[in-house]
């Protein structure tokens, strides 16, 4: 469902047409999603206060985004002082080159993977896998869809829309394993089959969930402990990071890491976070004898150059958003065709891939505001996919639609004539069942689905003004 | 005190009888009803399309109708946050402005007025029934009503009120929303009113129309038993 011939609205429309068809799949993604409000509540009343600690990291973030050229040079300097390589990627075309230069380079074979969802955005896999390099994702959920040949469901949970049945029919197909409905047992199974390829593996890649100016370092945080294994092993190292994870200071993680635990799974701490910076030193036993930062930019500029929208870069990918999106509920995570999915993806999208072929997923909301409330840095989100809309239209107004809302404001200003025709309109919805819910039927959006109120023969209006007469 | 209904477009039609309901509270409590005639349509529909030209031509000449207005108080959560809080984004440097600033500062969505400002949660209503209530998004995320229509329901003799498993989730109306993506909007729909219906109630009721219009629309076509929705303001204008 991702990369299409057709247009990305079309699809968009017939993937949501199959998706909300799915009663089954729907109710078990609400399901899945369902405890995440409670664990959250829980775990934001360990705050001492859970408002005050967004309006801080609202402003960290603020901090960090507004002053990119100074802040990442920083980063820079200190994490190569230590032997740290930065590469500057303005596009994933240059990050891919500079990461398939560095295999070809070094001699790499296998390469084993952390989730990076840069490397999604990039398509870096197809790349290194085009070139014959053998590339495994470490991350469980990764995995899976690694092996299911398809793109992540969520960003934060990749395989959240399967079944523990689908998961074991799945292993026993790709890897021939034996058929289990433990999960204990499932996870046995992909890290038996892991932990040889990160012995093997001589290149490792990962994101970062935040990078730390002060210090040049990079923070990776999971619940697996496959991305410590990641960075550990193989001899080069990869980090794969979006220009906008800064954080100016090491400290500002000691608000940040609980803060994405809560968002993304209402956890108070992740499992394992690490600090990563740089290569082995001198005198270590361990972690990788070379240690590169690709900074990804790919558009990201094009967001930081929009003063209106520029907090979409607060972001933490925490995945909020999407956990308590009935949109993203009911249409799942695929239909969105996008690296990002859910609000966030559909605020974001359109400045990373362009605003006339992804501005239907601005449209695409009840605008509801469900987004905006649970974002722990204070996005405002479905404000934005408003913003995206007025955009969109400013820049190329679609010529009916200019048409039709010309029409209705010249309507809506002539209130004698709305009188009018709200006194004929009862009429004429009498003539409605002729056409109800076929092609013919003007209001058939609505009429496939749902029933009409019938039209009340006197208006408020009319009520009031008679009432007003009959007191003179 | 002299209070100005806004009474939107769609509720002037389709729901007269809100209008009528909130004119029936307000005078009980004493309270002198004003009507600016000419009212059409806040500018809503042509806002969240992206068209704002031809919103700002709708709501500039709306908001005229409320110059002299003491208090604006709005049938509907989601055209009040238009008043209250979209207006102003609106007519951001335009020569519009201060009006826009001058009409939020004084509009208030129905269930609120009564709470916060006039201070009012009792008002003598008989209702006999279970009853859910329903959260409009735009009343309840851009305008922060969650207690007060809760509270009016409360002192209501008569109503039972029971919560549904998550009254805060969109009923998936969305104004153009609902026609332009049916599917999406239909399926929100369902959630909605699995939940109400999990809860025996007899009635839903919301502060605003619009979502109730989605709700009853996929009730009737689906639902296996009656269930009746109704705006707050008829709830409290019953005796």
């Amino acid at each position: 469902m991702s990369e299409s011939a057709i247009d990305p609205k079309t699809q968009f429309h017939a993937d949501a047409d199959v998706t909300t068809a799915d009663t089954d799949r729907r109710a078990f993604v609400r399901k899945a999603l369902g405890g995440y409000k409670t664990t959250r509540a829980k775990t934001e009343s360990a705050f001492t206060d859970w408002e005050q600690a967004r309006e801080a990291a609202s402003a960290i973030k603020y901090e960090g985004v507004n002053h990119l050229d100074t802040i990442l040079t920083q980063f820079e300097t200190n994490f190569t002082a230590r032997g740290g390589k930065v590469f500057w990627a303005s596009n994933s075309q240059e990050a891919r080159d500079y990461i398939l230069g560095l295999c070809a380079e070094k001699g790499v074979k296998s390469i084993v993977k952390s989730k990076a969802m840069t490397s999604e955005e990039i398509h870096l896999n197809a790349a290194l896998e085009e070139k014959g390099y053998g590339v495994i994702e470490s991350d469980l959920g990764e995995f899976i869809q690694q092996l299911k040949k398809e793109a992540p469901y969520h960003f934060v949970f990749p395989c959240m829309h399967l079944k523990r049945e689908e998961i074991s029919a799945l292993f026993e197909k790709e890897i021939g394993s034996a058929k289990t409905d433990s999960p204990e047992e499932l996870t046995m199974i992909a890290r038996r089959f892991m932990r040889r390829h990160y012995l093997e593996a001589d290149m490792g890649i990962s994101g970062a969930n935040f990078i730390i100016a002060d210090t040049g370092m990079i923070s990776i945080t999971e619940n697996e402990g496959n991305a410590r294994l990641t960075c550990a092993h193989p001899r080069i190292h990869v980090a794969l990071v979006g220009i906008e994870k800064v954080l100016p200071r090491l400290a500002d993680l000691a608000l940040f890491l609980p803060m994405l635990a809560t968002g993304g799974t209402g956890q108070n701490m992740t499992c394992y976070n690490s600090m990563y910076a740089g290569p082995r030193q001198e005198g270590e036993s361990d972690g990788p004898e070379e240690f590169h930062v690709v900074l990804l930019d790919n558009h990201r500029t094009r967001l930081l150059a929009d003063p209106e929208q520029r907090d979409a870069l607060h972001c933490i990918r925490c995945g909020a958003c999407l956990n308590v999106c009935p949109i993203f509920k009911n249409i799942g995570g695929h239909a969105y065709g996008t690296t990002y999915q859910g609000p966030i993806g559909s605020v974001i999208t359109p400045h990373f891939k362009g605003l006339q072929d992804w501005k239907h997923l601005s449209g695409a909301s009840s605008l509801c505001g469900a987004c905006t409330e649970a974002c722990p840095v204070k996005i405002d989100i479905h404000h934005h996919l408003l913003h995206n809309r007025r955009n969109a239209m400013k820049q190329k107004p679609v010529w009916w639609e200019k048409l039709l809302w010309q029409g209705f404001a010249w309507m809506m200003n002539r209130p004698r004539l709305y009188s009018l025709a709200i006194r004929i309109a009862p009429w004429m919805q009498k003539l409605h069942p002729i056409v109800f819910g076929s092609v013919l039927d003007p209001a058939r959006g609505w009429t496939q689905t749902r029933d009409l109120p019938e039209m009340e023969p006197q208006s408020f209006s009319a009520w009031m003004k008679a009432r007003k007469e009959g007191r003179k | 005190m002299r209070v100005s209904l806004f009474i939107p477009c769609f509720i002037d039609t389709l729901y007269p009888r809100v209008g009528m309901a909130m004119v029936k509270v307000l005078e009980k409590l004493g309270h002198e009803v004003d009507y600016p005639e000419g009212q059409t349509c806040c500018g809503q529909p042509p806002f969240n399309s992206g068209y704002w030209d031809e919103a700002r031509t709708v709501a500039s000449r709306q908001m005229s109708l409320f110059r002299d207005s003491e208090i604006v108080v709005s049938a509907s959560g989601s055209c009040g946050a238009m008043f209250k809080k979209f207006y102003p984004e609106l007519f951001q440097g335009k020569p519009e402005e201060k009006e826009a600033a001058r009409l939020s500062a004084k509009s208030w969505e129905f269930s609120e007025f009564l709470v916060s400002k006039l201070g009012v949660t009792d008002l003598g209503a008989r209702f006999d029934g279970k009853v859910t209530f329903h959260d409009g998004c735009h009343g309840l995320r851009e305008l922060g009503t969650k207690q007060a229509p809760r509270d009016l329901l409360r002192a209501v003799k008569g109503l039972e009120l029971i919560e549904m498993k998550e009254a805060e989730t969109c009923c998936g109306f969305g104004g153009t929303f609902a026609v332009k993506f049916p599917q999406i909007s239909t399926a929100m729909a369902e959630v909605k009113c699995n939940s109400i219906l999990e809860t025996e109630v007899e009635y839903v009721v919301s502060n605003d129309s619009s979502c109730l219009m989605q709700i009853q629309g996929y009730l009737d076509r689906n639902s296996p038993r009656s269930i009746k929705s109704l705006h707050i303001a008829e709830v409290l204008a019953s005796e």
